[in-house]
């Protein structure tokens, strides 16, 4: 074994030799008989195996150090825009033919470097599901042949929404995890660093300007949104002297550069909306505006729910109420907190204490539930 | 290049009329045409129904025939094209202009040896 692990260069390699050996002795022994030494016919059998192999590999091409994990690239290095290895892995670990799960653990594991164990971690799952979903996902890459390369300026538009959606995954399970730690730092960084590098990638594309704009801006109120004892703040109740001003005038600056480019998206709206969060005091009428432009591009439910909340600040909570009645979004828990809200600050308490439970019951993490029971323990005492 | 599989999934029952059949054929053929120009045509064709499958098992000496399909289900193979592309991305465009003219699911799949260049 370990002649053949020199050999291989590799022990894993090794052993799939040995296999593949005794793979071939399960087949021939039966039929031509034992050879006279059979532990030397599996060794010279499992070396003929290694000899075939590193010839294949060696005929390949060009291989990139990364692209060493994945595939060997034969295409010619000039497609796409942006001649760049990291950007060709981003949108190679970002394929929408893969998993979303698959395409958050390589993402992660690839281009964030953190480990498989620091992965798992942070997604609340098993070490070996997240190992297995990274190995799966590079056999995809190789087996399937998922191009290593930027996709074309026709393709763009919709690949590039499947690697921002990526990083909005990481950057969102970081600032409000399923359950566990309220804030996951170490997520929304690693999100923050993958949009940084995008944005000095891809200069010209507004959404990816809008996106790292957005993360920044919310990170900016990161010390004011945890208590020391790890209580949630809601926006209208943070010491905005905790605020962190160079996170939010580089948002603000990346906000106004966008628009200035003049071509509006999800992500952009966003950022526009947290920009204008930034600035006391929140010009409602504003961010009811910047919800609607973003209801025009995004017309989802979980959209009109939040221009619900920005309505109820201008029209009153009953005009934002009627708005709630229409909206398919029972098992979303933000949803019944909104309403919950609202009928609280309609003097409906018994309605709102049910819409509060509802919401509780929808959320695992530690921190907004503790929101949810102070404030349903602040309405009038119901009778029993 | 790469070979791969297009597997189109129809449901159990009847199949539409000619009014759509005939709309669906034209699309299928103009999209063969177009493959073979490319040189990326390998073979393609549709299938009979499941019922005239026939399925041989080997246990011990013997193979055993049954009538019908492997499996039994909601969806079955209703046709096939095998096509050779560079990549992937390339592939997957040949099986959303297939999804789009016959309405049906496709899974596309790659065979496990290269298919030179």
């Amino acid at each position: 074994m370990a002649l053949l692990v020199r050999l291989a260069g590799d022990v894993d390699v090794a052993e799939e030799a040995v296999q593949e050996a005794f793979a071939v002795a399960a087949e021939r022994w039966p039929r031509d008989g034992t050879p006279p030494s059979p532990a030397g016919w599996l060794i010279t059998t499992a070396r003929n195996k290694l000899i075939d192999r590193n010839r294949r590999e060696a005929a390949r091409p060009g291989r990139h150090a990364e692209a060493l994990l994945l595939h060997a690239p034969d295409e010619p290095a000039e497609e796409g825009a942006v001649p760049d290895d990291r950007l060709r892995l981003i949108f190679t670990c970002c394929h929408p033919a893969l998993g979303e799960g698959a395409r958050i653990a390589l993402t992660l594991r690839l281009l964030g470097g953190l480990t498989t164990g620091e992965i798992a971690r942070a997604f609340l799952v098993g070490e070996a599901t997240v190992a297995q979903r990274i190995v799966r996902a590079k056999a995809k890459i190789r087996d399937a042949r998922i191009p290593y390369r930027v996709p074309s300026d026709a393709d763009l538009p919709g690949r590039l929404s499947s690697v921002l959606a990526v990083v909005y995954l990481i950057f969102n399970e970081g600032y409000l995890s399923g359950s566990g730690d309220p804030v996951r730092d170490d997520l929304c960084a690693e999100a923050i660093r993958l949009g940084r590098l995008l944005a000095e990638l891809m200069p010209d594309e507004p959404e990816v300007l809008g996106l790292l704009a957005l993360m920044l801006l919310i990170h900016s109120r990161r010390a004011a949104r945890v208590t020391p004892g790890g209580s949630l703040v809601l926006l209208a109740d943070q010491d905005r002297v905790l605020w962190d001003r160079d996170l939010i005038a580089e948002g603000q600056a990346l906000v106004r550069r966008c628009l200035r480019r003049n071509r509006p998206g999800p992500y952009q709206i966003q950022a526009a909306i947290n920009a204008v969060h930034s600035d006391a005091p929140t010009d409602w009428r504003q961010v009811v505006r910047l919800y609607d432009q973003h209801l025009a591009l995004a017309p989802t439910p979980v959209v009109a729910l939040h221009r619900a909340v920005a309505v109820a600040e201008v029209d009153g909570p009953a005009a934002a109420l009627g708005l709630l009645d229409d909206l398919d979004l029972d098992s979303h828990h933000l949803f019944h907190a909104v309403r919950a809200d609202l009928l609280r600050r309609l003097g409906r308490d018994e309605e709102a204490a049910h819409a509060y439970e509802a919401a509780l019951d929808r959320t695992e993490n530690p921190a907004e539930q503790e929101v949810l029971r102070g404030r349903l323990a602040k309405l009038h005492p119901r009778e029993k | 290049m790469k070979n791969y599989l297009l597997g189109m999934y129809q449901p159990e029952g009847p199949v539409p009329g000619p009014e759509i059949m005939d709309r669906v054929m034209a699309e299928v053929g103009a999209l063969r045409r177009e493959l073979e120009s490319a040189g990326s045509w390998v073979f393609g064709d549709g299938l009979h129904d499941p019922a005239t499958a026939t399925v041989l098992r080997a246990s011990g000496n013997e193979v055993l025939m049954t009538d019908g399909p492997f499996a039994e289900g909601k969806e079955h193979l209703g046709g096939i094209v095998i096509l050779r592309a560079a990549d992937l991305d390339a592939a997957l465009e040949w099986g959303r202009r297939y999804a789009e003219a016959v309405g049906l699911p496709v899974e596309v799949r790659p065979f496990a040896t290269e298919a030179g260049d």
